[in-house]
């Protein structure tokens, strides 16, 4: 079998899998499959608002892979782009709270205060992996928790003991009236716009600067990194924020666009975990992490209909979409299944 | 003539590259066997067959005469084959009878039983002179007594022919000789062996008979007794190979590498070089000698900039370089051929095109403000591969494709092509088959005649004596000695290493005694 064909028959047999091994969970559970694979689909493609919110969805998505896979490529592993997206979303949305000013300054600010804010969070520990080797999960862990608890403390006293601020100004808003009209009004925002210009900001940064070439030479090996020159200490610290930048941009999504304000928040939104598969779905690569997120994105946001549809309970919902991303993160299996089988027809 | 093994006219394939080619190979009972090729010739593809874990497209393997089909190495493990696998396959935490047994563990009601294994491993141990505790932990015991535990475990799984992959690559001098003389206790006892290597001088102390393989092609099979080094060299790499390197007379200029005083800590904060002074001239290349661990790799560390000096200076050309950056050294003129390729040498998930341009990847033609031209960097690496002889596929080929010879030559191409006042080169064959050796040494050669200085560090003697044109010997941190190849022996350079001043002292350590 060419190489070609198993490149595009795994993909394919590994979401067949997923979809059946979720229909049999349906099943046994008392649920008609048919009608649940029905309201999934209809929640995802249903009607053009569904599509506009199903990209909304993505956007962010799209962002927190980047921020993993950023690091990655530089041998990091950054478990904090959960914490650096929601010191993004608060950031960006006290710029849009606390000053109105002329659009063209306010949300370009309120866009850079997010990725400053997310910066700043993978700045430490960039610097303490660089200067003192702390392991960089440890601390990207424990950063997650202060950006929980500290930015739910800072929105407590913006707010004046409320639990969300005001709604942002409008100069800072993402919002776009064109991508409204067109999907029957969704929250679709121009951030999916940003957020696919980032994709190209990090092909560039990777494939054609000379900080690209340095960033993944030390993530493949320190040592001879530091033999030819480069600092080693500077590249981790640079891919941290840069990771985490992407991050806290991924928090301006939300803050700007889909939400227009921060709410305090009783535990993770989840948005930062999901980026690790969405960038290893996506084997780390610039557009790879296109398909992980649109994957995510959409199997996310479109399970929201089943409950409703086909009266599905959320937690049966759950099983299932976690069981086709795990078909599809296992396409290794099926890739040597495949192997295997045309082992034998060679031997026959 | 009774032959245990018979390999006869053996053909493997992988795709379209033919890795053996009519290869063939008999081993007599009671001889020792040696299976010699360059580094990538088809030796352990060979031996992969014969232990089946490859099936031949051609030709067949006769067991004491019998044809068998060796369809995976359980079969080969009835026949009595067994393997000393070039890397071993231990577990670490593990004691050596648990190693032994693994895989087979007899039982006494259902529970492993250690003791009876652990008496078997003794008794074999002692009928080999393998001198092995049964009872000791892998991760505890050095690197040779490893070797004689894998030795081991073939044993007791009653193997009579024993082959033997590259045995001598970690070892020691000392346990280099201890395993000869454990090979040739092997053979009294019974047994036939197989050696893979291309290490001649092994060969012709330890062997019977010699067959040769170049590229995939069987050459013949040889009486070691009635052939020589130089005979079997040229066999090997299929042309007239010089073991005396050529070179004219040096004639060296300006001081380029001045080192003073230097005090160097290894990561420990325990000093490692100790007061050591060193002068490199234009057009000479100096040979560090010495055994390993005495400040040979914290000295060119700390001229590279990769480790902190504690007090002293390194000047280049009358500049001071003492505690600059990496690329500041590497700017000011000095090229790098480091001891540990896979280490320091390569990225080795990079392609080879990119590790070629390692060094200079930052600056104009490649770079322009940041961004690189990748067309420029593949340009640069079909030049260096094609002068320096790196055989790949290419530019785009991942570095850890390449076999140990051509890393070295594309790290070569590299470091030389910068035209360095100053090249250091660290073990710069440790590992590679003659033919290698020789290119590498011939480059060494041009560059100092061109008017550089080169460092050469080196654990082997021969190569010491051969290139340089001064020997430094550095011994606990400091130069003790510095002779001229022509005018010393290997006896005293051995000694000098060792820590004795040998010049009109010679009786110095009985003085001490009183």
């Amino acid at each position: 079998m060419s190489t070609r064909a198993t490149n595009i028959l795994v993909p394919v047999i590994s979401v067949i899998l997923g979809l059946i091994v979720g229909a049999i969970i349906m099943l046994i559970s008392g649920y008609n499959p048919i009608d649940g694979y029905a309201a999934l689909w209809n929640g995802i493609f249903g009607d053009l608002y569904t599509i506009g919110e199903t990209i909304r969805q993505i956007t962010p998505y799209l962002l927190a892979g980047l921020a993993v896979a950023f690091a990655f490529r530089s041998g990091l592993f950054n478990i904090g782009v959960e914490g650096q997206l929601i010191v993004g979303w608060f950031a960006a949305a006290y710029v849009g709270v606390a000053v109105e000013l002329p659009m063209i300054i306010h949300l370009p600010l309120a866009i850079l205060a997010a990725a400053a804010a997310g910066a700043l969070w993978g700045f430490v520990p960039g610097l303490l992996k660089a200067k003192f080797h702390v392991h960089e999960v440890i601390v990207t862990i424990m950063m997650n928790y202060i950006a929980l608890h500290t930015t739910n403390a800072l929105i407590k006293t913006v707010s004046g003991g409320g639990d969300r601020t005001e709604s942002i100004f409008a100069s800072a808003s993402l919002r776009s009236e064109f991508l409204e009209n067109l999907t029957e009004f969704s929250r679709l925002h121009y951030g999916i716009i940003i957020a696919l210009v980032m994709v190209g900001v990090m092909w560039f940064i990777l494939e054609k600067t000379t900080l690209g070439f340095e960033l993944k030479a030390v993530g493949f090996n320190h040592n001879a990194s530091q033999y030819a020159g480069m600092n080693v200490n500077k590249n981790i610290i640079l891919a941290m924020v840069i990771s985490g930048a992407f991050a806290g941009l991924g928090g301006a999504m939300e803050a700007l666009g889909t939400f227009e304000y921060v709410s305090s928040k009783a535990g993770f939104t989840g948005i930062g975990f999901d980026g690790i598969a969405v960038a290893l779905l996506g084997m780390n690569t610039p557009l790879g992490v296109i398909f992980g997120a649109t994957l995510f994105g959409s199997l996310k946001y479109g399970a929201l209909n089943m409950p409703n549809a086909a009266g599905i309970p959320l937690e049966i919902v759950e099983i299932v979409i976690a069981v086709i991303i795990f078909f599809v993160a296992s396409g290794y299996i099926i890739r040597l299944f495949l192997l295997r089988a045309a082992k034998k027809k060679e031997a026959k | 003539m009774e032959y245990v093994i018979e390999m006869l006219n053996i053909r493997k394939e992988f795709g379209t590259f033919v890795a053996n080619d009519n290869i063939t190979l008999q081993l007599k009972k009671g001889e020792i066997h040696a299976l010699l090729g360059e580094n990538g010739a088809g030796k352990s593809t060979l031996m992969n067959v014969l232990f089946g874990l490859y099936q031949p497209e051609g030709g067949e393997i006769r067991v004491r005469g019998e044809k068998v089909d060796i369809s995976d190495p359980n079969v080969a493990n009835d026949l009595g084959i067994g393997m000393v696998h070039q890397h071993f396959m231990l577990v670490e935490n593990f004691s050596v009878t648990e190693n032994i047994i693994l895989g087979s563990e007899p039982t006494k009601y259902g529970v492993t039983n250690k003791k009876d294994a652990a008496k078997k491993v003794q008794a074999l141990s002692e009928q080999y002179g393998l001198n092995v505790d049964p009872y000791a932990i892998i991760e505890d015991i050095s690197v040779g007594m490893q070797q004689r535990v894998e030795i081991l475990k073939t044993l007791y799984r009653g193997a009579e022919i024993l082959i033997f992959d590259e045995p001598t690559a970690s070892l020691t001098p000392q346990e280099i000789t201890e395993l000869i003389q454990i090979m040739k206790r092997l053979i009294a006892e019974g047994k036939s062996i197989i050696l893979i290597t291309h290490k001649l001088k092994e060969i012709m102390d330890v062997s019977d008979r010699v067959t040769v393989i170049r590229k995939g092609q069987g050459i013949g099979t040889v009486i070691t007794s009635e052939t020589n080094p130089q005979e079997l060299a040229s066999l090997m790499v299929g042309r007239q190979v010089e073991f005396k390197t050529v070179k004219s007379p040096a004639s060296p200029k300006d001081n380029i590498l001045s080192v003073k005083n230097l005090v160097v800590d290894d990561y420990r904060g325990v000093a490692k070089v100790k007061n050591l002074n060193l002068d490199v001239r234009a057009g000479e290349i100096v040979g560090i000698a010495g055994i390993d661990g005495n400040g040979q790799s914290e000295l060119i560390e700390a001229i590279t900039g990769l480790r902190k000096v504690k007090s002293g200076t390194i000047s280049l050309h009358g500049k001071d370089i003492t505690g600059l950056k990496p690329r500041k050294v590497t700017e000011a003129g000095v090229g790098h051929i480091p001891q540990d390729r896979h280490k320091h040498g390569l990225v080795l998930d990079f392609p080879i095109g990119h590790n070629i341009s390692l060094q200079t990847y930052y600056k104009q033609p490649i770079s322009k403000s940041g961004i690189i031209d990748y067309n420029k960097i593949d340009e640069k690496a079909k030049a260096i591969i094609e002068a320096y002889d790196v055989r790949t596929q290419g530019p785009h080929e991942p570095a850890r494709a390449l076999s140990g010879g051509n890393q070295q030559k594309a790290i070569i191409g590299r470091e030389v092509d910068r035209n360095p006042e100053l090249l250091i080169a660290a073990l710069p064959t440790r590992g590679l088959d003659v033919g290698a050796i020789e290119f590498i040494h011939s480059r060494l050669i041009e560059q100092r005649d061109n008017g550089k200085a080169v460092l050469l560090i080196s654990f082997e003697l021969d190569e010491v004596m051969n290139v340089s044109d001064r020997i430094a010997v550095i011994h606990d941190g400091e130069i003790v000695d510095t002779v001229l190849p022509e005018e010393t022996t290997e006896q005293e350079l051995g000694l000098l290493m060792a820590g004795h001043a040998v010049r009109g002292s010679e009786h110095k350590e009985d003085q001490h005694v009183d």
